[in-house]
């Protein structure tokens, strides 16, 4: 441990201390802190329970002491009811975590209490990224010289032949000198070289020029996404960015741009210096406007929904007014109905799309990824999505770092928080719901990733550009979660069961009837849900059961698999038959 | 008696999108028939006239007449007929034809599912109470069966067999009849045996400010002392405190603590049936509602109240199981005639309580006893015959939610999947079968029910293994006898299959369910053909040795599937089976059972006719330039 870790440490071990969890009884044991971790552990022989608390993990932290014997606050309590064999003073403190599980701590001494609470507030607030666990998580059978990550624009181009003709790979952010949260290769129209490149990047918010992010193999429609245009209050055009966007098209098309603010907002964009494709100029372009929330709106919706879930009231009127008023599922609604507009123009249309808000790294991403997970079985595999999320969000520039700086909990005043990836992840739990069969991946890694975007062992989520990874060395210094879920005995875990791969569009329904609330991440530590475990367990069963039928066996004496037993023993009847 | 047969060039409009179907609408005596012209596979569309609950005319527009219908079972279909005189002339007949004035006007009557006498009364004695009351340890020590309506004498809307504290007399008996609404004086309805402890029910006391009866106080003793466990007995009064209080002043009202020795006295609060009947209106009126958006769902969800009153009854189910499972204490409920909201509580309390009502047959037998023979009247509550608007009420409709929503709580503590549930709702409605007809078992006895109808059991039964749960776990109720709900309001949802069952864009496009079950009937399918070869191989002498056959047999294996049904979901099942019923035998091949039967949700199976059924669901548009969606209307700006 470093000497900055332990400069915050003032008492590292409290026995006696009791913990509360939700639906679990009280547990007595012994709390200690590290440098990145809170350990609790039960003072029992057999069977003791262990909590290990990533302190990066924590959201909020509340604590509340009282000195007993200085301050009779409870005059009427006997003392020996409140001060069994402790000092007299006490206190309580009560974790807010960003996966949204309470814990609650009682600790004996006023003093250590207080000492833990300082210590787990400085600790889960490190501003510095290298001061992070990914950089000290070390687990024996991983190592740092395995792979990090799993694609790239590089390897995206050269698994897509039938991109070669049109679009070519650039590396005119090398650098990171044109776009600061590009990627240093991305994907672009052949017909446009990097100068061009460069030119229409200026052009653009934080130079977020428009790339290739999706080819619809069927018909050669492209999705692209960028972030809005800088035309301003006088409507400045800029020829290198009309010719970037005519050439991802032919002459005779016509594409569309989906433009993730409202018109209004689009106009008055243009006072801040900011702007839409104005028609005159982009001739073949055509503009919806579809709103999507973002920023603080939507992480108070997320604090109000959490707030309803853990309203203890048992008033269904309440509830429901409470979740009408967070408003979150109008935003799941309208991520995937404009997912769904995008994936129409492309698919059913047969237009190329460009996709853009205001950064055009929040609300953007969040269009593109839904609608290629609409139309790609490609990123529906376990594989196939974790790279989309690669793309379309680690090295597409989403800013976790900020974005997830805290969750529901925190009362810290809000600055860039906004849950644009977990309504991502809902989003795409809604897809699941409605096609069962169709995505690889369960629920249970929806709630991994919900988990480890704000506080994980890993790297992968770090930083909120592909430049200040490679500043701060953190391919070189942390593990890869993606390269981690996808060791076999991990994998396992995460994949469902009922997955029969489809090369079909999945368009969800969009009727507020079909969708629902994602329990399994927002009440997941306020109800029991062992029920619900239990017959997934099942389908499981059922599941291996079958494809046991279709599995060759592994037995010594006969290898063939069992239809080709029955197979075997039906020509045997057959034969005796005739016989 | 019609005016016509059939219509052609009738459009029919979805109400949720811009799609339209021609088709041809038939018309006949019992069935209003939709069919899709000049496609191969039409889609068909067989409505029953019981099921319709109100016919609509529109004013005209320039493609024709509109028809809207809106049926029991929850399906609105929104015709366009060319002719407006066709138009008038299918409404008349609707008109006529969907409201019976005399029970033999009802489809049970006519309907032949081509049985013979024998099975007929098979059927009819699948169901069997007494064995019920045997099963539950009565008669016993303390219960005995009483003979004292035997003729229906004492209380018309009972059954025949009662049972009765073995202390209380007939005088007593006959006494607290006279003091109870309708005569329907407390008796048992479910014995707890390990307790020892009573789930009885009855009618409200005819108390109004002041009066008391002795006997009825005697009755509650009876009931109180036959049990040992406990020193008291709850009387817990289903409806709100006020409606109890105002229907004193009708000489009605509860029972006054002061008079009765030993009782506790609990209201619940469930509304009646003119707020309920309201609470679904609404609904729907809500849920009908073209782009509606998340919010206007959801606020109207909370203002139509629906969810509110479906958890107070689930609410006052769990106070009934913990009073008579953990307190050991009996339990009297009532509401005002006892026939409601005393059978939705007491029906929903012993699902709780008693894992032999989550199986398939026992929930046969729950529905047999608390709804039917108990008088819940059925043929005014569902409006089998042309009668007072305000008498009918979504009662037993709300009772299948709350066991829905039960069951969404615990997957695998049910052997029936919600399809048992929407099958039953569809056919309390239907009157095709006897079994829900009338209002008494009184009344069934008098129209010979028996004689001329059909059991619908004993038609559930024979196609059981489409409405089982592929992952009910008889050991769950093993180490859960008693089921104990959670209450927050975030585990009552919305039944979209139940509501929109007819409404395919807003279904999961592919369903666990269904795919369970394929899997699970198809790997005990493998198994029965890997015995039976077994069989016949060691019948001829050879040995099976690489077969192994032991490794992967399982306790519990489903029935073979007779090989006539469609594989598909009910709807289309149900259609089908119809369809058989009426055009004969020529309209149904056997379904290729293929590999392994996999059924195919309606626009949801990737495999087999892919999403083409859902793109047409999308208005997709010939003109490139415009995006007119399902996802919203596209609108240009610039």
């Amino acid at each position: 441990m470093t000497m900055e870790f332990s400069e915050h440490i003032k008492t590292a071990n409290v026995d006696d201390v009791v913990l509360k969890l939700p639906l679990r009884p009280a547990l007595k044991g012994t709390l200690c802190v590290t440098a990145h971790h809170l350990v609790f552990s039960e003072r029992k022989e057999e069977g003791s329970y262990q909590l290990l608390l990533l302190l990066r993990s924590v959201d909020a932290i509340e604590k509340s002491v009282e000195n007993l014997l200085g301050y009779p606050q409870y005059p009427s309590a006997g003392p020996g009811q409140r001060m069994t064999g402790l000092s007299g003073s006490s206190g309580t403190i009560v974790i807010k975590c960003k996966d949204l599980r309470i814990l609650q701590f009682d600790i004996p001494g006023m003093e250590e209490c207080l000492n833990v609470a300082s210590s787990i507030e400085a600790l889960s607030s490190l501003e510095s990224v290298t001061e992070l666990y990914p950089f000290f998580h070390r687990p024996r059978e991983l190592s740092l010289s395995e792979p990090w990550g799993l694609s790239s624009p590089q390897q995206q181009y050269a698994q897509t032949e039938r991109l070669w003709d049109r679009w070519r790979l650039s590396k005119v952010n090398r650098n990171f000198s044109v776009c600061m949260s590009y990627p240093r290769t991305v994907i672009v129209p052949c017909a446009i070289d990097d100068i061009t490149l460069a030119k229409a990047a200026s052009f653009r918010q934080g130079g977020r020029f428009p790339v290739l992010c999706y080819y619809h193999r069927s018909n050669g429609m492209v999705i692209m996404r960028s972030s809005q245009p800088m035309t301003g209050a006088n409507r400045k055009r800029c020829r290198e960015d009309e010719l970037l966007l005519q050439a991802a098209i032919d002459e005779s098309e016509m594409g569309y741009i989906i433009d993730t603010r409202s018109a209004q907002q689009a106009q008055q964009a243009r006072m801040a210096g900011g702007g839409f494709e104005s028609k005159a100029f982009y001739h073949h372009w055509r503009r919806l406007h579809r709103h999507l929330e973002r920023g603080k709106v939507l992480q108070e919706s997320l604090i109000k929904l959490v707030e309803a879930c853990g309203d203890p009231s048992q008033n269904m009127d309440r509830w429901l007014s409470k979740l009408e008023n967070s408003k979150w599922l109008s935003h799941v609604h309208s991520a995937l109905s404009t997912a769904g507009l995008v994936a129409e123009c492309v698919e059913r249309d047969g237009h190329s799309v460009l996709v853009h808000g205001f950064e055009g790294t929040d609300t953007t991403l969040l269009v593109t990824s839904l609608a290629q997970l609409i139309l790609d079985p490609a990123s529906r595999t376990f594989r196939g999505f974790l790279q989309l999320l690669e793309r379309e969000w680690v090295q597409a520039g989403h800013p976790f770092r900020q974005r997830c700086a805290h969750s529901a909990h925190s009362h810290a005043r809000l600055r860039q928080e906004c849950p644009a990836f977990l309504l991502l992840l809902d989003a795409t739990w809604q897809l699941g719901r409605q096609f069962p069969l169709a995505l690889e991946f369960s629920e249970v890694l929806l709630l991994r990733l919900a988990q480890d975007a704000y506080a994980s062992d890993y790297g992968t989520f770090l930083c909120s550009s592909e430049q200040e990874r490679c500043a701060l060395q953190v391919k070189e210094n942390t593990h890869c979660l993606f390269q981690f879920l996808l060791r076999r005995e991990e994998r396992e875990k995460y994949v469902n069961p009922l997955y029969e791969a489809t090369d079909l569009a999945i368009w969800p329904s969009v009727h507020p009837q079909s969708l629902q609330l994602w329990t399994g991440l927002f009440l997941r530590w306020t109800e029991y849900a062992q029920t619900m475990d239990e017959a997934r367990e099942e389908i499981w069963t059922i599941v291996k059961e079958r494809k046991e039928t279709d599995r060759p066996k592994g037995c010594a004496h006969t290898t063939l698999s069992r239809h080709d037993s029955f197979t075997n023993v039906e020509n045997l009847m057959d034969e005796l038959t005739v016989l | 008696m019609l005016h016509l047969d059939f219509v052609e060039q009738v459009k029919l409009l979805d109400r949720f999108n811009n799609k339209t179907t021609t088709g041809t609408l038939y018309l006949t005596a019992t069935h209003l028939i939709f069919v899709e012209s000049n496609v191969p596979g039409a889609h068909e569309i067989w409505i029953l006239h019981h099921h319709i609950a109100s016919v609509e005319k529109l004013s005209l527009t320039t493609s024709g007449c509109p028809l809207l219908i809106q049926c029991r079972n929850f399906r609105v279909v929104h015709f366009v007929v060319p002719r407006e005189r066709d138009c008038h002339d299918v409404y008349s007949s609707l008109l006529r034809l969907l409201r019976p004035v005399s029970y033999d006007e009802l489809y049970a009557f006519s309907y032949n599912p081509k049985q013979n006498e024998q099975q007929r009364e098979v059927g009819w004695q699948l169901i069997d109470l007494t064995a019920e009351f045997e099963r539950l340890g009565l008669p016993c020590d303390q219960w005995q069966l009483s003979d004292v309506n035997r003729d229906y004498k004492v209380c018309e809307t009972y059954p025949r067999d009662l049972y009765v504290p073995i202390t209380a007399s007939k005088p007593i008996i006959v006494g607290s009849s006279k003091f109870r609404s309708k005569g329907r004086f407390p008796v048992l309805t479910y014995f707890y045996q390990e307790k020892k402890a009573a789930v009885c029910r009855c009618s409200q006391p005819l108390s109004g400010f002041s009066a008391r009866c002795l006997e009825d106080e005697h009755m509650l003793q009876a009931i109180s002392k036959a049990n040992h466990n406990s020193r008291f007995v709850y009387v817990m009064d289903t409806r709100p405190k006020l409606n109890a209080l105002a229907n004193r002043a009708a000489g009605k009202g509860y029972e006054n603590e002061d008079n009765y020795s030993n009782i506790r006295f609990q209201f619940v609060g469930i509304e009646n049936i003119h707020v309920m009947r309201a609470s679904l209106q609404k609904l729907l009126e809500v849920v009908g509602t073209r782009s509606l958006s998340v919010n206007d769902y959801l606020l109207g969800l909370e203002s139509s109240g629906w969810l509110r009153h479906i958890k107070a009854i689930v609410d006052a189910a769990i106070f009934l199981t913990k009073a008579v499972t953990v307190e050991g204490a009996s339990v009297l409920v009532h509401c005002s005639d006892g026939w409601d909201r005393t059978a939705q509580v007491c029906a929903l309390g012993a699902l709780l309580m008693d894992p032999y009502y989550r199986t398939l047959k026992g929930f046969m037998v729950l529905i047999e006893k608390e709804w039917i023979s108990f008088g819940h009247k059925f043929a005014d509550r569902c409006d089998q015959l042309d009668g007072d608007p305000r008498e009918v009420s979504p009662v037993f409709t709300q009772f299948l939610d709350c066991v829905w929503q039960l069951m969404e709580q615990f997957p695998q503590a049910f052997e029936f999947s919600e399809w048992f549930l929407i099958q039953l709702h569809e056919h309390v409605h239907s009157c095709q079968f006897g079994n829900f007809l009338g209002n008494s078992q009184r009344q069934r006895e008098e129209l010979q029910l028996k004689d001329r109808t059909y059991s619908l059991w004993a038609h559930l039964l024979s196609e059981q293994h489409n409405y089982l749960n592929p992952v009910y776990s008889p050991s769950f109720a093993e180490r859960h006898p008693v089921l104990e709900p959670s209450t927050q309001p975030w585990n009552f949802k919305f039944w979209r299959n139940m509501y929109h069952q007819f409404d395919r864009t807003m279904h999961p496009r592919q369903s666990i369910l269904k795919h369970t079950l394929t899997l699970k009937e198809s790997n005990s399918k493998l198994e029965d053909t890997a015995h039976t070869l077994q069989a016949k191989l060691q019948t001829l002498g050879v040995s099976t040795s690489p077969l192994e056959l032991h490794s992967w047999s399982r306790e519990h294996r489903l029935p073979p599937r007779p090989q006539s049904l469609i594989l598909g979901a009910p709807l289309s099942r149900k259609e089908a089976q119809q369809e058989e019923e009426v055009l004969g035998e020529e309209a149904l091949e056997d379904a290729p059972d293929g590999n392994g039967g996999e059924r195919t949700v309606e626009g949801s199976s990737a495999t087999e006719n892919g999403y083409g059924e859902l793109q047409s669901s999308f208005s997709s548009k010939n003109e490139p330039a415009m995006v007119s969606l399902e996802f919203g209307v596209a609108r240009m700006t610039c």
